[in-house]
Formats: structure tokens, sequence, C-alpha cells
């Protein structure tokens, strides 16, 4: 593991969440240092996405805390959430279909955007200004993310690769404190999750810090610094993709049934 | 290197494009007064003007915001009433008597979105209906202050220092400036943040609120704005016809609100003054089927809701974009 310089970006510590009695996460503890990839894996049901949803606040935790930058984030609304700079992909996409690829980008600046409803119904210049100067990040990440010359594209028309690419285009146009990627991999072929694997480093170059849910196991070991893994709501392990490949109860509950090739 | 004028003029109509299109369109319904002379065929353009006002404000919570009223014409009769008693027993003039019909209204709809909005569906439009039902039970029952089913007379009209809107042509210049206005204010609205979050919350609650969009927030206020524009709209009827009885506030007038607004579009602003002018239109065009016209009425709506189901204008235009789209792609394939 790399030595963390001080306290970490994110404190996970104790997190709980039930459905109807059954138990999705039991006390899940562990920390996100800033400017590091973490990956969170675990077989299906293990808590995964329910943790980034409690993360988000789509889903309220039961119990424990979740701390941000010295902040409590449980209880707070998801665009409250939003505003303190966390942002996420979904496990199945969440584009706006009928809007296009420009606006769904500019959609991952709504904290930067303002709220002013006479500021917007008049078109005031600051306002325009400000469009502009937010038009321009986005077309910048659209041709981050290749997809430039797509802009004035309704996003429900894009094929699945660059949807997934919009998705992350949509997370990092507003460069999150923390972003969070549910599953960036899931249905894409080998080139093109080859290419994510390389925007995954690149965003770590430039000092982002990122929780990744995967099940892509050659992607979570070649990508991460830290990995956490989670079985039935509980976290089983912690440590760096070699620590957790060798933990036996890793290999039992997870690993164990797959072929490691990393 | 400078680029040459004819490229620069391309940038310029490209980038002013929205405005220009609203000078253009304010030219031409400036010169309509040359061609229609006949005060009856003013006086529709007149009527057509008044409910563009409404449905400019209805769209944008339907059409734009994907949410369902059936209760606007409830805010229009509320419009139009507080106009007509503010004026006609002269505790105001009939400018501050629009100005505060719509702050009373706002704050009405406001008591009423914050409950109701939770709903989805059906059930906002059950509970809009139910309210637009009691606004116009209380019109009315109500005889002592609404004049019940004979309505309130002697509305004054509105004017500027002197200069009174009091014939078909002057009130004209006045409801289509308006339309302008309220078309401006709109277009403002969608090339906004506060626009793209309703647009997104309108197609998936959750993502919006996740990218940063107060989704409870955002939908009352766009039902508040909404009500206004129909209660300024209401004000403006009161003041043209001098006359108001609750015929034209039932809930029947609220469906046709909606109708309006899938003719012309969900969401496109000029296809809603194309749906008011259908709708508004077709009964005087088709007077030989009046017996028919409620079964008419539904008839359109449930055919365009089949096969066009974001509305006509909207609904052909997302056609043709998809066809340019895929064609585009076409041709780069080929060229490759």
């Amino acid at each position: 593991m790399r030595g963390p310089a001080g306290p970490p970006l994110l404190e996970i510590q104790g997190l709980s969440k039930n459905f109807g009695g059954v138990p999705a996460l039991a006390g899940v503890s562990f920390p996100v240092h800033g400017g590091t990839v973490t990956a969170l894996i675990g077989p299906n049901g293990a808590g995964k996405t329910t943790l980034i949803n409690c993360l988000t606040g789509v889903v309220r935790p039961d119990g424990g805390r979740i701390l941000f930058q010295g902040r409590e984030l449980a209880g707070l609304a998801p665009h409250e959430i939003a505003a303190l700079g966390v942002a996420r992909t979904f496990q199945n996409l969440r584009l706006f279909p009928r809007l296009t690829v420009l606006d769904n980008v500019l959609l991952g600046l709504t904290p930067q955007a303002g709220v002013s409803l006479a500021e917007a119904l008049l078109r005031t210049p600051r306002l325009r200004h400000r469009e502009r100067r937010l038009k321009l990040a986005a077309l910048e990440a659209l041709d981050a993310f290749g997809l430039g010359g797509k802009a004035d594209w309704p996003a429900g028309i894009l094929p699945y690769g660059d949807k997934k690419r919009l998705e992350m285009a949509r997370v990092f146009v507003s460069q999150p404190a923390l972003a969070l990627l549910d599953e960036p991999v899931a249905g894409l072929n080998s080139q093109e999750t080859a290419e994510v694997a390389g925007l995954i480093r690149q965003l770590r170059r430039q000092g982002r810090t990122l929780l990744l849910v995967e099940h892509d196991m050659d992607l979570v070991m070649g990508v991460s610094d830290v990995v956490v893994v989670l079985d039935g709501g509980r976290r089983i392990a912690l440590g760096t993709p070699e620590e957790v490949q060798r933990d036996p109860r890793v290999l039992e509950a997870y690993l164990g049934r797959m072929s490691v090739t990393a | 290197m400078r680029p040459d004028p004819a490229t620069r003029l391309r940038w310029f109509i490209l980038r002013h494009r929205t405005g220009l299109t609203v000078w253009l369109v304010a030219v031409l319904l400036a010169l309509v007064p040359l061609a229609v002379r006949n005060p009856y065929q003013l006086g529709l353009l007149n009527l057509i003007g008044i409910y563009a006002v409404a449905v400019l404000g209805l769209n944008l919570f339907i059409g734009y915001a994907g949410q369902i009223s059936l209760g606007h014409a409830g805010f229009f009769g509320l419009g139009a009433y507080g106009s007509a008693l503010l004026t006609v027993h002269g505790w105001l003039t009939p400018w501050p008597a629009l100005l505060l019909t719509a702050a009373l209204v706002a704050v009405l709809a406001l008591f009423l979105g914050l409950p109701t909005l939770r709903l989805h569906g059906h059930y906002l439009a059950m509970a809009t209906l139910g309210f637009n039902y009691i606004v116009h039970l209380v019109l009315v029952q109500w005889d002592a202050v609404t004049g019940g089913p004979s309505g309130i007379s002697g509305i004054p009209p509105l004017g500027v220092a002197g200069f009174t809107f009091d014939t078909e042509l002057r009130f004209f210049y006045l409801v289509w400036g308006g339309v302008l206005l309220g078309v401006t204010a709109c277009l403002n609205l969608m090339r906004s943040g506060v626009g793209r979050g309703l647009a997104a919350l309108a197609q998936d609650e959750v993502a919006a609120a996740t990218l940063g969009v107060h989704v409870r927030r955002e939908k009352v206020r766009v039902f508040v704005l909404s009500a206004v524009f129909a209660a300024v709209a209401g004000s403006l009827y009161a003041h043209y016809y001098h006359y108001v009885n609750p015929d034209g506030f039932s809930i029947f007038k609220s469906l046709d609100l909606v109708i309006m607004v899938v003719v012309g579009g969900l969401g496109s602003v000029w296809g809603t003054l194309l749906g008011v002018m259908v709708v508004t239109l077709l009964p005087y065009y088709l007077e030989f089927l009046e017996a028919y016209f409620d079964l008419i009425h539904g008839l359109v709506l449930v055919l365009i809701l089949m096969f066009l189901p974001q509305g006509l204008v909207t609904g052909l235009w997302d056609h043709l974009r998809l066809t340019w789209a895929r064609r585009r792609v076409a041709g780069r394939g080929e060229a490759s």
C-alpha cells in the first residue's frame, strides 16, 4: 500500500444498510486516499452497488458514517453530495437519451451552472459568459474521451461503447474530488476495455481519486492501488492487488472461483 | 488571418440564431395586421395570443420538465377573476392588478405544488384536476363575490399613459408582444443550467439528482412559473373581453390546454404557437362537426400520443434529426 499522507479523502466507518431485514451492508469500513485508485470487488450481492448508492445519497444508510473531506455525507440529499464534488457513473448507463451528447456532459457541470431562475429567464450577460465557459469545458471533455464531433447527436443513438465513455466524460468534466465508477467496462470488448484502462491510468496520473466497482479482474489488478473485497455485506480483505490475490479468505470467497491471470 | 466577411456573417448567424429567429418572427407579426384587416379575424388571433401565453408556461411544465397538469385552466381562471375583481371595484388600475394577481397565484401554486409534486403520473394528474374542479366550483357558487354563472362585466381595458388597448388592432400588438416576451423567456430558460436540469429530471430523476439537480425544488419552481404564465394570460383575457364567466375555466379547458401542448410538441417553444393555433381554429373551420368536438379533440390526442408520443412538432423534428444523424454516419462509413 502507498503510504498515505494526512487523513484520507473518504473514510467509511461501520456502514450498514438493510433491505427488508436482509443486510446488504453490515458494518463496512475502509478509507480512500486522495490521488489513488481504489477498487471495490466481490461476488454478486456483496453490497458494492449499495455502497456506491449510500455514498451518493441515492440510498440512505441505516448506520455508520461516511466522512468526505471531514464532512458527514450520510443523510445528505444526492444533489448536496454532488455539489461537494462527488460524481458517479451507473452500473446500467443512465444517460439522458433525448438530450444531445453536449447537454449530457454539461449536466455534469450542474453545480457550476447556477440556480437562479431569474438569471436563466433573462439570460443575463453573466450567465451567457458562464455558459460559454462551461460549453468549452464540456467540448474539451468530449475530445478527451474520444467523442469530439458527436456533440450535437442525441445521446440515445450512440453505440454502446460511446455511451460508456460519455458517462465517464460527464463525471470528469467537473474535475470531481472523488469519482465513483460502477462497472465502467461491463459489456465492453477487450479492446474497449483496454482503452478504458488507459483512461483510468491517465486520470490517476492527473491526480484524480477514483473508487471503482468492477468485475473485470484484469482491469482491477492492472489499475488499482488498493483493492477492497466485500462478501455478504462485509469487508473481508483490504490491500494491494498482490496482497489481496494471495489472501486465502478472498481466494475462498471469490477469486477461487475465477481464473486469475493478472 | 481574419476570416472573410461571408464566413464571419455565417458565424454571427449561427451564434445568434435563437435571438435572430425571435426578431424575425417579431417583424413578421408586426406586419400581420397589414394582411389581416378584418376585426373578427384579428380577434381570433388575439384569442390565440392569450392562450399561447398560458400554453407556453404549461409546455415548460409538461413538455420540458415531463410533469402533468390537468388544472391550468384553474390558474387561468384565477388570473382572469383576480384582475376582474381588483379593477371592477376600482381598487386597482389594470397593470398593478395583473401583477398582484400573478403574485397571488404564484403563492397559491407554491402551496399547491409543495405537496402535490411529490406525486407522479396519474396521481399528479388527479390532484391538479381536483384543484381545477374546486376553482370552477367556487367561481360558479360564490355568487356574492364572483357573480356566479353570470360572471363579472365592465372590466376596464389595459392602457399605458392614456393610450388604451381597446381595439382589436391595439390589443393584437399588446398580446403578441407578450407572447414574444414569453417565447424569449422560455428559450432563455432552456439554454441555461436550470433548463437542462428540468430536461434531465424529466427523463431520469435519480440520475439528475446525482448530477446536482435539486429535483423537488426545480419541479415546484417550474410549476409556479407555469401558473404565473397562465395567470397573466387570464388577466389579459379579462381586460380584452371586459367580461368573465366560469365557462372558460372548467376542467375541459384544462384538457384543451394540454391538447395544445401535445399538438405543438412537448418542449417545443415555437411548436406551442402552432399547437394553440390549430386547436383554437379547428372549431371555426369544422363548424358542421360542432356536436362532436370533444370526440375530435380526444381522437387527436390519442392518435398523437400513440404514434408521436413526443407530440406532433417535436415528434416529427426528432424523427428528422435521427434520420439526418443516421445518414451522416452512413456517409462517413462509405467515405472511409
